[in-house]
């Protein structure tokens, strides 16, 4: 008796089998091939033990409060949503990105015919180093605002964060495509700690406008905890470090070409 | 009428209240897609975390997805149902996700795998189960790990196809069009998920319910 294959058994169980009934009749009749699919069971039995979080019974509420304010007035025309001021910065500071890096690799490429890839890739580099530096120490200074922020009266019962609570809904948007850019040049250490920021930058940009005192704390708190400022200063210092080290020395006997090549 | 028809009938209800709410936010009732975002955010959140298998990641791709959902709901209109609809852009994101994941978690991990006796990377991890532990409750983490571990040795596609058709029921046709793939090639590709699960899961099982007929684990 011819018996099933693997994947014949493997198609009848997720039932993408084309034909069910010959193998239904050949499972009938074949201890072996039973075997053989109760073992494949006994596996998929096992997975789907694996649980997946509740993430609550209101949690639909708090997706629509997460988005809302991030949806234009009216859907369908997604050109609108790239009409939004800060999602204008965001695209305004990407294109910045684009062009200087076509700009500086255009100028780098007169200078040194015979060392294309490297010298464009590293102008790319030192254009992201500097937008990214940028970024950082927005975002740094955003978040050394909120964690000395403290109610003005002891018998204040809310604090106003909007302010930053904005900023961080526009560093978030640049966040992201710095994150995405990061990863496409390959700086995975980078986009490790855009990812790190990211979360931040989420939990403040959806935080209520006003806050109690002891919200306000247990935002300090999370942020001292995720020790982000930290590890933004670190970054931010060495892509200055990058940046100054990626800086062309002036050439001894050519102190124009060295001007040049400076971005 | 029996359970399957009220079924039909209710997923017939929730697709005609989900066209009358899609409508009304094409006609500039933003609150309308609020009905929208409330009924299928936990059925999008299940799918995000099958694939992803973080919170994190699952609960932005949530929000991505309504996003992204609201952004193209213009293009949605000649559709007939939003749940499935949403559930593409979702699945979509969360391919992105991961593989984004996978390059930062590369990153990560690089240093981790010198030092093989360290904490993070446990030794047992990489020992087959031959000889069970008597504790059940030890037991049950360490096959959680390694069922969590062979689903994230998985690749993108593969993981994708195996959430989206073992896990929540979706047809061969809804999967190729987020694999952006043949009919037949996604149904290799749902064969190949199960075979590596297979291969990395099915020692420990069988030892599992060995042990469970000798009676050294209920």
């Amino acid at each position: 008796m011819k018996h099933m294959t693997e994947e014949e058994l493997i198609a009848y169980r997720e039932g993408i089998a084309e034909q069910r009934l010959p193998i239904s009749e050949h499972l009938a009749a074949c201890k072996e091939c039973r075997a053989e699919l109760e073992r494949i069971e006994a596996v998929l039995a096992a997975l789907d033990t694996l649980p997946v979080p509740d993430p609550g019974a209101d949690y639909g509420r708090q997706v629509w409060k997460e988005i809302a304010p991030r949806l234009a007035e009216k859907p369908g025309r997604w050109w609108q949503a790239w009409l939004e001021p800060r999602r204008l910065a965001a695209a305004g500071a990407v294109v910045a990105l684009i062009v200087g890096a076509f700009v500086a690799g255009r100028v780098t490429n007169r200078s040194n015919p015979g060392d294309n890839t490297a010298s464009k890739e590293q102008v790319r580099e030192r254009i992201l180093v500097v937008a990214v530096g940028e970024h950082l120490g927005h975002s740094e200074r955003m978040l050394v605002e909120l964690s000395n922020a403290a109610p003005n009266d002891p018998k204040q019962r809310e604090v106003n964060i909007s302010a930053e609570q904005r900023r961080a809904e526009d560093l978030l948007q640049e966040n992201r495509l710095y994150r995405q850019t990061a990863l496409q040049e390959g700086d995975a250490g980078l986009a490790s700690v855009l990812d790190e920021l990211e979360r931040v930058l989420l939990d403040v940009a959806h935080s209520p406008d006003q806050v109690t005192p002891a919200q306000l704390e247990a935002i300090q708190k999370k942020i001292e905890a995720r020790g982000i400022l930290f590890k933004v200063r670190v970054v931010n210092k060495e892509l200055q470090q990058r940046q100054e080290a990626s800086e062309p020395a002036p050439a001894k006997n050519d102190s124009k070409k060295g001007e040049r090549n400076k971005v | 009428m029996n359970r399957m028809q009220q079924n039909v009938d209710s997923t017939q209800a929730i697709a005609e209240s989900d066209a009358i709410a899609v409508e009304r936010t094409l006609a500039g009732d933003r609150d309308a897609y609020r009905v929208l975002v409330e009924r299928h955010s936990h059925n999008v959140f299940r799918l995000a975390y099958r694939m992803t298998g973080n919170r994190h990641d699952a609960e932005e791709v949530v929000q991505e997805a309504f996003l992204r959902g609201y952004q193209k709901l213009g293009q949605f209109a000649a559709r007939s149902n939003f749940g499935t609809w949403v559930y593409r852009i979702a699945a979509n994101y969360a391919i992105d996700r991961m593989r984004q994941r996978q390059k930062e978690d590369a990153r990560r991990e690089a240093p981790r795998t010198q030092d093989q006796d360290g904490m993070e990377d446990d030794p047992l991890n990489r020992v087959k189960d031959e000889a069970p532990t008597p504790e059940r409750l030890t037991q049950s983490i360490e096959l959680r790990k390694q069922m969590e571990q062979a689903l994230a040795a998985l690749s993108e596609a593969e993981r994708t196809a195996f959430v989206m058709r073992h896990w929540e029921g979706c047809g061969i046709e809804e999967i190729a069009a987020v694999l952006k793939s043949s009919s037949n090639a996604t149904k290799n590709t749902v064969f190949r998920a199960v075979q590596k699960l297979r291969l990395a899961l099915q020692p420990v099982v069988q030892t599992r319910a060995q042990a469970r007929a000798m009676g050294t684990e209920s």
